[in-house]
C-alpha cells in the first residue's frame, strides 16, 4: 500500500531533529507539524515570525497574525516577529535548518519546479525560490506521479525552474529517494510497496 | 517637526503624480495601508508602479487601484487572489515583474540603505537570473539585484508618536519596515498616535527618521483566510 497523506508527513516529520528551525510549505509539508511529537521544533512562517502555534479557536482568530499561507494562526510562548527582510535573511543566511515543500517536479539532478506552468495562470513564486536557495536541506513531499499517471521525479525537469539543484531528499506516497551523485538513490519504500514498483514509476535514474 | 496629518488625503497632498513609484508595505491583506490606497484611488493619480509583495484582492488593497485603471505596473512576488489582476495582466493592460520574496524585501531593505545592488543566489539557474550580471564568491554563483529607491512610500503601522517612531503589531510588520525604508517620502498609518515619550525607546522597531507624514484611523484588517480548530470536549 502506498502512503497517504498523513503517512507521507509522518515520514517527512522523521528528518526533522530535536532543536531545529523548520519551514513548512503549504499542503501536505503543513501536516508535518502534527507528527514531530516531543521534538523541539521552530516553526518559521517567512512573512515574519518564528515559533508558529496552531490555528486559532473559533472567536481568537486575530488579521495581525498569519502564516505564509495567510491562514490566521497563534503564537507560542517562544515566538519572535520580525520584518521580512530579516525574515528572508535568515532563509537567505543559511540559519534555518530545512523546507519541507511540495512540487511539481523533480529532477535527478536535484532541480525542482515548483512555481509555474506555462500557459496557465502565473501566481508566483512567493518565497519558494529564497527558500530553496538559502535553507540547510530541502525535502520535497508530493505524490510520485501526476493525476495522468506519468512520473514527477524525472531526468530533467519541464517547467520552469524554483531552483537548480537544490533538492537533497524526496519523500514520496512510494517511497524515499535521495539525490546523489548520477541519479536518485532509493532510501526505504513505503510498506508493501517493492523496490521494483517504485523504480517502474521512476522515470528519473535511479542509481 | 509636524508630521501629524488630519487625514490621509491631506497626507498625500502634493506627493501624488502620475507615473510614480510606491512601495507598499503588507503582507497578502495583513498590514496593508488600506486607509492610504483609498485616497490614492480617490485622488484619481495614474500609470503607477507598485513594488508591493501581493496585488491585494479584488475589492481590497491594491485591488482596488486595479479596478480603477491606476496601475501600469506591479512589482511582486505573488498575485494569486485576484482576478482582476490576471484579467489586466493576460490582456496586456499591466505589466508584471516577478520578484522572489526575499529578494523584493531586500531590494526594498537595500535601496533604503544607500545600496544600489546586491548579490543573491536566489534565482540562480531560474527565469528570475536572465539577463542579469552572474558573479562568483568562493566558488558560488550569485545574480545581482537592484536596491528599489521609490518616490514615495506607504505603511501601516500600530502605533507612532508624534515623531514617527513606529511599533507594528505581530505578522502585520512583515514589508512595512523595508517598504518604509526605500521611499523618498514616507507616510505612514497608524491605529494609534501616542505622545511622544510614552514609548519605550529600546522597543521602537522603525525609528522615526524614516517617516515623514502620520495619520491615525480606523482599520478595517480584513482577514483572508480564516482558519481555526475545535475546543476540545471538556
Amino acid at each position: 500500500m502506498p502512503w497517504d497523506r498523513n503517512q507521507m508527513a509522518a515520514r517527512a516529520a522523521q528528518e526533522l531533529e530535536d532543536g531545529m528551525y523548520v519551514n513548512l510549505g503549504i499542503g501536505i509539508p503543513t501536516l508535518v507539524a502534527n507528527y514531530v511529537g516531543d521534538k523541539d521544533i521552530t516553526l518559521q512562517s517567512e512573512n515574519g515570525m518564528l515559533g508558529m502555534g496552531p490555528f486559532p479557536f473559533e472567536g481568537e482568530e486575530d488579521p495581525d497574525l498569519i502564516n505564509a499561507g495567510k491562514q490566521t494562526i497563534t503564537e507560542l510562548n517562544r515566538t519572535a516577529y520580525f520584518d521580512s527582510a530579516t525574515s528572508f535573511g535568515m532563509i537567505r543566511g543559511g540559519k534555518i535548518a530545512a523546507a519541507i515543500l511540495g512540487a511539481m517536479e523533480v529532477a535527478e539532478n536535484g532541480d525542482l519546479a515548483n512555481w509555474m506552468i506555462p500557459g496557465k495562470l502565473v501566481k508566483g513564486m512567493g518565497g519558494a525560490m529564497d527558500l530553496v536557495a538559502g535553507v540547510g536541506r530541502v525535502i520535497v513531499v508530493m505524490d510520485h506521479t501526476n493525476k495522468h499517471g506519468d512520473s514527477k521525479l524525472l531526468k530533467e525537469c519541464t517547467l520552469p525552474l524554483t531552483g537548480k539543484g537544490v533538492v537533497d531528499r524526496i519523500i514520496t506516497n512510494l517511497g524515499v529517494l535521495d539525490v546523489v551523485e548520477g541519479g536518485l538513490r532509493i532510501v526505504e519504500t513505503a510498506e508493501g510497496v517493492t523496490e521494483e514498483e517504485l523504480r517502474a514509476a521512476t522515470d528519473a535514474t535511479v542509481v | 517637526m509636524k508630521k501629524i496629518y488630519p487625514n490621509a488625503a491631506a497626507a498625500l497632498d502634493g506627493l501624488l503624480h502620475d507615473g510614480m513609484f510606491i512601495a507598499a508595505g503588507g503582507f497578502g491583506l495583513c498590514g496593508i495601508p488600506e486607509l492610504l490606497l483609498g485616497a490614492i484611488k480617490d485622488a484619481g493619480t495614474k500609470d503607477l508602479t507598485f513594488a508591493s509583495n501581493n496585488a491585494g484582492v479584488d475589492d481590497f488593497g491594491i485591488g482596488i487601484l486595479l479596478q480603477t485603471r491606476q496601475v501600469k505596473k506591479m512589482i511582486s512576488s505573488y498575485v494569486g487572489e485576484n482576478a482582476e489582476f490576471m484579467r489586466q495582466y493576460l490582456s496586456g493592460e499591466l505589466e508584471l515583474e516577478f520578484n522572489p520574496q526575499g529578494t523584493l524585501a531586500e531590494r526594498m531593505r537595500a535601496g533604503g540603505c544607500g545600496i544600489p545592488g546586491f548579490y543573491t543566489k536566489t534565482g540562480v539557474g531560474t527565469v528570475i537570473a536572465d539577463g542579469k550580471e552572474h558573479k562568483d564568491f568562493n566558488g558560488k554563483t550569485y545574480i545581482m539585484e537592484e536596491g528599489i529607491f521609490a518616490d514615495l512610500a506607504i505603511v501601516k503601522a500600530w502605533k507612532a508618536d508624534e515623531t514617527g517612531n513606529l511599533i507594528f503589531r505581530k505578522t502585520a510588520r512583515n514589508f512595512n519596515p523595508p517598504a518604509a525604508m526605500c521611499g523618498k517620502t514616507c507616510v505612514v498609518e497608524v491605529e494609534e498616535i501616542v505622545p511622544t515619550g510614552s514609548l519605550d525607546p529600546d522597543k521602537i522597531h522603525l525609528p522615526g527618521i524614516y517617516v515623514h507624514r502620520i495619520i491615525q484611523g480606523t482599520h478595517e484588517k480584513r482577514i483572508e483566510q480564516r482558519t481555526t480548530r475545535k475546543r476540545e470536549d471538556a
